[in-house]
């Protein structure tokens, strides 16, 4: 059983972020990236599986600024092989990476056969697309999103695999592998690796670098972005200010006044 | 359907769902900017009766096929696809949901056209499209220009008002066949209905919500004090029942229950878009925050910018005391 | 000549069973982990005076102290004198007299065994009568008790009514109790020299880099053996702010799982587990790393060091709650616990009225390691801008690494992320070679102690000091103008990693004398201070759903009970947290406030 997880860094959004001179793009030169977190809750489902299934586990990514971190770490946590796909121009759009990656996933020797690929549900900048059906439609594979839980059955080649829907609801879902899974949340939160392995996988880990295939040509459609800016919202709250009694009080008034009491 | 705007209707469990009526309602304002029909594509089985809801569009096109009788992004892609083989709209919008999420993109995807996510807002400009999308947790606004043919645009949930996009009336209807092939890759086995909590929070007047602001589990007391002393309940963001402080029935958000109460106190919630989408709704948002710049204080009604700690117990006996003399 | 034939016997059973059961421990620690504790032979020698011949630390309770203290000795020369008539009972044609015929040795024999009971009564009034907290009242214990005073009691009753009987039931008495020593706790008689000469010469440092341990071969000897010297008399547990508090860990409980680990008696049967089966998990967690249990340990065992191990073995599989881990990756990809933006560490400065040099900008003589709480947490801005007016207003030159500084590391040690520990201090170290300083100076204990004894070469500092040392030294040589006396009565609480860690005592009160103030020491003050409960990552870590009463609680109350005392001076960031909400909890905010000595010291600068 070989199971592909599929990694991909996004701005970490705890710093400040800051718009380039040019106003449609973000200024990614000093802007510090971090693993996309349901990217991170995919690896964390695939080495569930692995400890489960006795699984291969591959990690696959886009070259990009601190992608190395990312692997290395998926390395010490378990991972059997970590790739990156070198040679692309930087700042794909999420199409262009799932073009790319899934060129690589089909060409590259030594990847394919594949039983699982896993990806996060969404990241927060896929702005043209989703890497998990857009792989799927390329390597012509099945695709279901949302996923929080997944069993596998090796004698079948079948996965039943759990969906969120809203209001709490799940739906059990059974499926043919192969199959791309858009992981929503891994069924236990992402496990904690010391920095000393991590550091020790550094030492003794080669993250694999594949050459990124010629872009098969059309279809890219370009994403025409004619502005970005600071998110600056049209409603905003009417700020009550004081010590705490203070607002306490004019609250109290408030939700009086609305009936509440 | 040529040059009409037109919106993926979802349907679930016999049931439009409310990110429908929503997208519905930014596809109607949408259409009349533009002088174009709005059109529903609804797809399903045994599901005709829904489009009766669908009646702020101008038509509805319905597809039925067994294999639609669920969505499943790829299978309602193949569908959609074919619709627009020989028309195709200015515009389709898809609710980027729990339900939905995918279709937009494989539509885009197989048709060779521009998709753009995130979407909360559409505006017309010299007879183009521009979409304000909202992306990095709610941090960056992009305003995208939505060409292709048709433009694919995800619409995140709250973008209008739910009632404006639900009228029950008449349309006309379309029935519109499809051939798709079943791969059986794919099977629904069963639902999995959620645990039944103590408490039913969708029935909750009062709703008492905390996040990670308040700091560690010991806390979770005095947000009950409170939740008791206001006759509600307590409730989490996802963070908070990630730690186990809550148990899972506690969660709001895109992962939890959607709620609309009278009243609901956010406590040291930052306000990110998926705990967002399950309490927009709430008549009177109150959130207590140290971050004057919490996305929460966007969606409040009343903000207060301080320690949750220093607040809560000070709010929770002024409250007592007010019910104490009111009663 | 039957009587000597019978001795032999007797002997050779004794010496027999005793050496069987020595030799198996000394099998299973030379299995253990390495540790070389051969150095500076000479203060270990006079550790083992002050500490064994002296009985320092058991005098601390000086009732028991000074009885302890007679039995000892008296034991001492019990012992001495039984191998002498051992040995002349073994072999009666060697021409030496028995111990007791020697004159001055007679003397010193009826002395000490007269004293000896006495102290052995006091010792069993004590234990059964007015028995203190946590002494384990074993079987074992009675059955010690009882056989000391069969052997001096037969000595005493053979030296003054003749020795026939009287030598057989005091030698089958002390061989027996010879058999016996290697099974039950008075082991520590034999140990504890040796536990006491191979000791640690630093009990606040953490062990060696390992994986951790959690089986008999990953401990290493001197951890194990802390077992088997253990006496169980209670003063880790007594002095224990976890334990004292409801917390799960039990010092002395932790030394008896060692024992049985030695002994084989405990886990890796049954696929059980030391760690988290026989250990619990909120054991091995509770501890604040405070080291008062080490403190007072008579036989200088090493609690602390081996709940480090074992922590290191918990984290080094991902096992801990998930506050501690969201601490520990925040700390690795921002530098601090909060996880907030590196960048927004000076933000504090803005509060100043007077810009804060870069150190990495522009050259200063004093590098100020602010540390994390005292920079993000608004709690603490205030004695943090405190710090920087009382240092301005002295004419300091001083700056700080703003963003570049990193948690010190100190806490993520004793957490057991070592690895984490290391890569932190290894960017502090980056950053201080882009900097331009000549000492460093420090609001923080717990970055003072990791900054000062294990940090390598800082950049060629000349000297790193603790704030409060600063100040201190400042006021010695009439730098530090205070011309408006405060005329206040307050206590101080010795911080953890400036008192027991690194012995700053008297830094702080000096300071406090030159402000004028009149200090109310707390019962526990000093050595015997009552941890605030912060330490050893505990901070970043949820508190379990049972326990008694918050350390911190505890020490508001001490210090509340002072009369008169409205002022608590603290010089440690967490204390100042710590102490704060404690007033909240315990409902004492109007009886006692928390301040740092920074701010005392500025309102005395005028």
């Amino acid at each position: 059983m070989h199971i592909l997880v599929l990694l991909k860094m996004v701005p970490d959004v705890v710093e400040d972020l800051e718009i380039a001179s040019g106003g449609t793009a973000l200024d990614l030169d000093c802007q510090r990236m971090i693993l996309s977190e349901s990217d991170d809750h995919a690896l964390e489902q695939a080495l569930l599986l692995k400890e489960r299934h006795g699984a291969k586990l591959t990690v696959l990514a886009v070259d990009a600024a601190e992608v190395d971190d990312a692997l290395f770490t998926a390395a010490a946590k378990g991972a059997d092989r970590v790739m990156k796909i070198v040679g692309s121009d930087a700042g794909l759009t999420t199409r262009q990476a799932a073009r790319v990656l899934s060129q690589t996933i089909a060409e590259e020797p030594g990847l394919m056969p594949v039983d699982l690929i896993l990806t996060g549900v969404q990241a927060i900048d896929d702005l043209d697309g989703l890497i998990a059906p857009l792989v799927a439609d390329e390597l012509h594979m099945p695709y279901l999103g949302i996923i929080t839980g997944i069993a596998l059955d090796v004698s079948s080649d079948t996965a039943r695999a759990i969906k969120e829907y809203p209001s709490g609801v799940r739906g059990e879902f059974q499926i043919q592998l192969p199959a791309v899974l858009g992981i929503q949340a891994a069924e236990k939160p992402p496990r904690y690796v010391p920095v000393a392995k991590i550091r020790a996988a550094m030492k003794t880990v080669k993250i694999e670098c594949a050459q990124v295939l010629t872009l098969a040509d059309g279809g890219w459609p370009a994403v025409n972005v004619l502005e970005m800016k600071q998110n600056e919202p049209a409603g905003h709250a009417e700020m009550l200010e004081g010590a705490p009694a203070q607002v306490s009080a004019r609250l109290c008034e408030i939700l009086a006044g609305r009936g509440l009491f | 359907m040529t040059g009409n705007v037109c919106v993926f209707a979802e349907q679930w469990r016999g049931q439009i769902s409310e990110a429908t009526y929503e997208t519905l309602a930014l596809g109607r304002e949408v259409a009349d900017k533009l002088g174009a029909p709005l059109t529903a594509i609804l797809t399903g089985c045994n599901s005709r009766n829904l489009v009766r809801s669908l009646g702020v569009a101008d038509s509805v096109v319905y597809v039925d096929h067994p294999l639609l009788a669920e969505i499943l992004p790829q299978t309602c892609a193949a569908a959609l696809v074919q619709l627009f083989l020989n028309t195709r709209p200015l515009a389709l919008l898809v609710p980027l949901t729990n339900i939905s999420l995918g279709i937009g993109t494989l539509v885009g995807a197989r048709l060779g056209v521009p998709v753009i996510n995130f979407c909360k807002d559409i505006q017309v400009a010299g007879g183009r499209l521009e979409a304000r999308c909202v992306m990095y947790g709610g941090k960056i606004e992009a305003t995208v220009g939505a060409t292709g043919d048709p433009a694919v645009l995800g619409i995140w949930p709250g973008a209008r008002p739910a009632e404006k996009g639900h009228i029950e009336r008449a349309v006309p209807v379309t029935d519109a066949a499809v051939v798709l092939e079943d791969a059986e890759a794919i099977r629904l086995s069963k639902y999995i209905e959620p645990e039944a909590g103590d408490v039913d929070l969708t029935k909750q007047d009062v709703l008492v919500a905390v996040g990670r602001g308040i700091q560690d589990r010991g806390n979770l007391g005095l947000a009950e004090e409170l939740a008791k002393a206001l006759g509600g309940a307590v409730c989490g963001s996802r963070p908070v029942i990630d730690q186990g402080w809550l148990p899972l029935s506690r969660q709001i958000g895109k992962s939890g229950l959607t709620v609309r109460p009278k009243l609901y106190v956010a406590l040291g919630i930052s306000g990110a878009p998926e705990h967002v989408e399950g309490m927009k709704g709430a008549d009177l948002i109150v959130a207590v925050n140290s971050d004057p710049h919490a996305p929460i204080f966007n969606v409040a009604h009343y903000g207060i910018v301080g320690d949750v700690l220093d607040t809560l117990p000070v709010l929770t006996s002024m409250v007592e005391a007010r019910r104490a003399h009111v009663t | 000549m039957p009587d000597a034939l019978y001795l032999w016997i007797l002997t050779l059973a004794a010496f027999g069973l005793f050496g069987h059961r020595v030799f198996r421990y000394v099998k299973v620690l030379s299995g253990a982990r390495g540790e070389k504790r051969w150095d500076h032979p000479g203060q270990r020698l006079r550790l083992v005076l002050v500490n064994v011949f002296g009985q320092r630390r058991l005098i601390e309770e000086p009732v028991i102290g000074l009885a302890h203290l007679v039995i000892f000795w008296a034991f001492v020369f019990y012992a001495g004198s039984f191998f002498w008539n051992l040995v002349r009972g073994l072999f009666p044609f060697l021409p030496i007299p028995f111990a007791d015929q020697v004159g001055w040795m007679r003397i010193a024999l009826e002395a000490f065994g007269v004293l000896g009971l006495v102290a052995l009564a006091v010792a069993a009034v004590r234990r059964y009568i007015f028995p203190p907290d946590r002494l384990e009242k074993s079987r074992d214990a009675t059955i010690i008790l009882g056989l000391i005073a069969v052997v001096l009691g037969s000595s005493l009753a053979g030296q003054w009514f003749g020795w026939r009987s009287m030598w057989w039931l005091h030698m089958v008495t002390v061989l027996g109790f010879l058999a016996y020593l290697p099974y039950s706790k008075h082991l520590h008689l034999l140990a504890s020299p040796f536990a006491v000469f191979f000791g640690s010469l630093r009990p606040g440092s953490v062990p060696a880099p390992s994986p951790g341990a959690s089986s008999r071969e990953e401990f290493t000897w001197r951890q194990l053996f802390s077992g088997l010297a253990c006496a169980e008399c209670g003063r880790c547990d007594r002095s224990c702010p976890s334990f004292q508090g409801g917390f799960a860990l039990s010092p002395k409980m932790l030394m008896h799982h060692m024992k049985e680990l030695v002994r084989d008696a405990s886990a890796g049967h049954n696929g059980t587990s030391f760690v988290g089966d026989v250990v619990k998990r909120e054991e091995i967690w509770a501890c604040t790393t405070c080291l008062a249990c080490m403190e007072r340990c008579p036989v200088m065992n090493e609690h602390v060091p081996i709940l480090i191990e074992m922590r290191r073995r918990l984290v080094g599989e991902g096992d801990m709650d998930k506050s501690l881990q969201e601490a520990f990756k925040n700390l690795n990809r921002y530098g601090n616990s909060f996880g907030a933006p590196p960048r927004a560490r000076s933000k504090w400065t803005q509060q100043l009225d007077f810009p804060v040099k870069d150190a990495r900008k522009e050259p200063v003589q004093y590098l100020w390691f602010v540390g994390d709480f005292a920079s993000y947490d608004p709690r603490v801005n205030a004695a943090t801008c405190a710090a920087a007016r009382v240092f301005h207003n002295a004419g300091l030159d001083f700056g700080i690494l703003c963003e570049s500084e990193q948690n010190s590391g100190n806490d993520l040690r004793l957490a057991g992320e070592e690895g984490l520990y290391e890569s932190l201090q290894e960017k502090n170290l980056k950053a201080f070679r882009k900097a331009h300083f000549e000492e460093i100076v420090t609001t923080d204990p717990h970055s003072f102690q990791v900054l000062k004894h294990e940090y390598p070469a800082t950049n060629g500092a000349r000297s790193v000091r603790h704030h409060t040392q600063l100040l201190s030294d400042l006021v010695l040589q009439d730098k530090l103008p205070l011309p408006k006396k405060l005329h206040m009565r307050v206590t101080y609480h010795d911080p953890c990693y400036l008192g027991r860690h690194t012995a700053g005592f008297n830094g702080p009160r000096r300071v406090l004398a030159a402000l004028g103030v009149e200090l109310v020491e707390m019962p526990r003050n000093r050595t015997y201070s009552y941890c605030c409960g912060a330490g050893g990552g505990r901070i970043w870590m949820e508190d379990p759903p049972v326990f008694k009463e918050r350390p911190a609680v505890s020490r508001v109350r001490e210090a509340a009970s002072l009369p008169n005392v409205h002022t608590l001076v603290v010089v440690c960031p967490k204390d100042l947290v710590m102490f704060q909400d404690a007033l909240k909890t315990a409902g004492l905010e109007s009886r006692l406030q928390v301040r740092e000595l920074s701010e005392l010291v500025e309102q005395a600068m005028g």
